[in-house]
């Protein structure tokens, strides 16, 4: 089997401006956090991000990289409104198409059906096609209905953060939830998937049963090794949220001087000085 | 005799939160076995008050990925689960139709029309808030009720900025398709029960809570109210239930910080 280990740098060599970019997980949980730090330290601009949006949208925002954002929702989840989400929404300069959450795997799902739409009644009556003119209707054949053509949401890449995966691609959650990070990979042209741990593929299935390694090779195109990639974003039952840190990234944001010094203390450098610039917050909070 | 005075002797006792809760519970009554889901605390409680007396065959979740089973704290973990109910399996149970949301909107207008999205214009909102998330879907889909924290007329609005949860003018506007499954059933805030019985599904006043009169409703509204007649008092908790609230699903009292008397 091919082996498909690289580094968040090479995943980011993969990506290029104006792509359109998939990230898993769910709000503020289980996002591939340290593959969006590779992104902030690129050059990729201009992306069309598809998200169930939390601190992933909202960093990209910050740093100018999207162009236009595809979501439901974009929640911090504790906080439930994400602040640079909001600042950017108030300041424009992006295009912003907001669907109904089930729209949204609507649209993955029929990307990954080869599909260019399905139908749905949601979003019917509703001002979804105010952000969204493009979207019509289809009469179904069958019957009278009147149904909204959800459209394919195509992704160049998708990128998915998962407990364990092995170094072919398969990839295990051990939460409760999966989300839609099987259906971000099968959505996407290519699909890279960062994980807590790299182990070998007898060692997935004694973690856990068949049905919780959701990502099989074949979505895969890379594999990256990425211990607390999700922080601050929970990754259960690894960790759970950093709820301390992220009212430290939330309170950041509201100021730009704030941020600026947030930036610097904790974005300025690689994964591995961010994650000690973390355990140093940590170790302080402790000693306090 | 002895059931009416002991209710009344507890009724003096009820908070405006567990009056409220009390009004939540009871917009599930009569569902059977679909998913109560309750946005937030005051409608938490009422979804669980609920299945532990009048309503015990419907689903609740624990709040991330599991289907909880049994009457439980709403700052605690449930002791036991019944089920799997992932964020995929929740679209599944909604666009089934077996399901019975309420929701917390920012502005809710006359015909029911939420908005949890934007004030102001969608493309460049005065204040952005959350999303659409799944309220259009929600609403053509299945049951949906409201609850509003702080009845004012910035919450009820004669027209919302943004169409999140669709309302009777919408859908018929949108047509039957949009309005085939849409049931409003009702909105429960610190002031008042009221439901969509009005002209065209107009907002109608069904009852006041303790101590508030018709024309305070009326002046905290943002729209011509539909009213009855005779628009009774919201009414008062039981012993029992009160007692479920206070020792079993908010023993720590927040509620009371949720709602506070004016």
């Amino acid at each position: 089997m091919a082996d498909k280990l690289m580094t968040e740098a090479d995943v980011v060599a993969r990506l290029e401006s104006g792509m359109t970019i998939g990230i898993g997980g769910w709000g503020s949980r289980r996002k591939p956090m340290s593959l969006v730090r590779a992104l902030l330290r690129s050059e990729v601009r201009d992306l069309t991000l598809v998200s169930y949006g939390g601190p992933d949208a909202g960093l990209l925002l910050a740093a100018g990289r999207v162009r236009h954002l595809v979501y439901g929702f974009v929640s911090l989840d504790s906080i439930p409104l994400e602040p640079h989400f909001r600042a950017a929404r108030e300041r424009g300069g992006v295009r912003f198409t907001e669907y109904d959450e089930g729209m949204l795997q609507w649209g993955l799902r029929a990307a990954a059906n080869r599909l260019p739409f399905l139908p749905t009644r949601a979003g019917l009556g509703s001002d979804v096609r105010r952000s969204n003119p493009d979207l019509r209707t289809v009469r179904s054949p069958y019957g009278e209905e009147e149904l909204l053509a959800m459209p394919a949401l195509r992704l160049d890449a998708a990128l998915v953060h998962m407990n364990r995966a092995d170094r072919a691609g398969n990839a295990q959650y051990l939460g409760a939830d999966p989300y839609f990070d099987d259906l971000f990979c099968q959505a996407a042209e290519r699909a890279y998937v960062s994980a807590e741990r790299i182990v070998p593929t007898a060692e997935l299935l004694a973690g856990g049963p068949p049905q919780s390694v959701l990502i099989q090779r074949w979505h895969t195109h890379g594999v990256v090794h990425a211990p607390r990639g999700a922080h601050f974003t929970s990754c259960e039952p690894d960790y759970g949220r950093d709820e301390e840190f992220q009212r430290a990234y939330a309170d950041a944001a509201g100021d730009p001087a704030a941020w600026a010094a947030f930036a610097r203390r904790h974005l300025a450098g690689d994964e591995r000085h961010y994650q000690q610039s973390v355990g140093a917050r940590l170790t302080a909070g402790t000693g306090a | 005799m002895t059931d009416v005075a002991a209710v009344d002797a507890a009724a003096g006792t009820a908070t405006l939160a567990e009056v409220c809760a009390v009004a939540c519970a009871r917009a599930w009554r009569g569902d059977g076995e679909i998913l109560a889901s309750p946005i937030t605390l005051i409608p938490s409680i009422g979804a669980r008050l609920a299945r532990a007396t009048t309503d015990p065959d419907l689903l609740l979740t624990d709040g991330e990925a599991s289907l909880a089973a049994g009457v439980w704290a709403v700052d605690a973990a449930p002791a036991r689960l019944e089920g799997w109910l992932p964020y995929r399996a929740v679209f599944d149970i909604c666009w089934a139709g077996r399901r019975h949301v309420m929701m917390g909107p920012v502005q809710l207008d006359r015909f029911g029309n939420a908005n949890l999205s934007a004030i102001g214009d969608f493309d460049r909102p005065q204040r952005a808030l959350l999303g659409m998330r799944g309220a259009p879907g929600n609403t053509v889909n299945h049951a949906t009720s409201y609850w509003v924290r702080r009845h004012s007329p910035r919450v009820f609005v004669e027209r919302v900025d943004v169409v999140c949860g669709v309302g009777y003018d919408r859908a018929a506007t949108a047509g039957p398709t949009a309005a085939e499954f849409l049931d409003l059933r009702r909105v429960v805030s610190d002031l008042a029960v009221l439901d969509f019985a009005g002209p065209d599904g107009a907002m109608r006043l069904v009852s006041t809570h303790p101590g508030v009169g018709v024309e305070q409703v009326v002046a905290a509204t943002g729209f011509d109210l539909a009213l009855a007649d005779q628009v009774p008092t919201t009414p008062q908790p039981t012993p029992a239930e009160l007692r479920l609230i206070r020792e079993v699903i908010d023993p720590r009292g927040l509620r009371e910080r949720e709602v506070r008397g004016r």
